[in-house]
C-alpha cells in the first residue's frame, strides 16, 4: 500500500473528502518527519517508537574491489515495533 | 519530549480544522489502517518518509548470551522500517538555527 491508497482508505472509512484525508495523512507524517529532524523521539502506543541513532564513522571496504573507504558518521531513524503491532503481525 | 498520539491529534485539530473529536477519530482510524495493512502481510510505502516492511524470519538456533543456554527461535513475522533517502538526507543535513 502507498500513501495515496492510505489516503483513499482513510477518506472512505471516516467519510471525509479526499482532500481532508490527504491533509490528515500529510500532517501526521509531516509532524513525524519534523520530530525526527529535530532529533526527537516519536512514541505511538500500539504502533511503535522511533528514535534517531547516531552511528560513528568508520573505515570500510568496498567488498567488490577491496578498496578502503571512509564511511562518514551518520544519523538514522530506528523504528521499534510496538507490542500490539508486533503481536498482530507475527501470526505464527 | 517525544511526539505522541495526543500531539498528533492536536496538530490535526490546529492544521486541518477538524473538531477535537473528529481529529482523534481520524488519527485512531489512520493508525488502525496502518496496522491492518501490515497485519495482512502487505508493506506500506510512505514516499518521502519511509517504508514499513513485513519480513518472514525462519526458525534458527539461538543462544542466551547471558546464560549461554541454547534455544530454538521459532519462525516469526516482523515489521522493519527503512527510512526514505529523502528523509535520511534531511536528518543528516547541517542543523539550521534551532528554534
Amino acid at each position: 500500500m502507498n500513501k495515496s491508497q492510505l489516503i483513499e482508505a482513510l477518506a472512505k472509512e471516516e467519510n471525509l473528502p479526499l482532500k481532508k484525508a490527504e491533509e490528515v495523512v500529510n500532517t501526521v507524517f509531516g509532524e513525524m518527519e519534523k520530530a525526527l529532524i529535530r532529533g526527537e523521539r516519536i512514541e505511538i502506543r500500539g504502533l511503535g517508537s522511533f528514535k534517531v541513532k547516531y552511528y560513528e564513522g568508520y573505515k570500510g571496504r568496498n567488498p567488490k574491489t577491496g578498496e578502503i573507504i571512509d564511511v562518514a558518521p551518520k544519523k538514522l531513524p530506528f523504528f521499534k515495533v510496538g507490542k500490539e503491532l508486533k503481536e498482530r503481525v507475527d501470526l505464527y | 519530549m517525544a511526539l505522541t498520539k495526543e500531539k498528533l491529534i492536536n496538530s490535526i485539530y490546529h492544521q486541518v480544522g477538524l473538531s477535537k473529536t473528529q481529529s482523534r477519530a481520524v488519527v485512531e482510524t489512520l493508525l488502525e489502517l496502518i496496522k491492518k495493512t501490515l497485519e495482512s502481510g502487505e508493506d506500506l510505502l510512505i514516499s518521502g518518509f519511509g517504508k514499513f516492511m513485513v519480513k518472514e524470519k525462519s526458525a534458527r538456533r539461538g543462544r542466551n548470551p547471558q546464560t549461554t543456554e541454547d534455544l530454538e527461535l521459532r519462525a516469526r513475522r516482523v515489521v522493519v522500517f527503512k527510512t526514505s533517502g529523502v528523509l535520511r538526507e534531511k536528518i543528516n543535513a547541517p542543523a539550521k538555527d534551532s528554534q
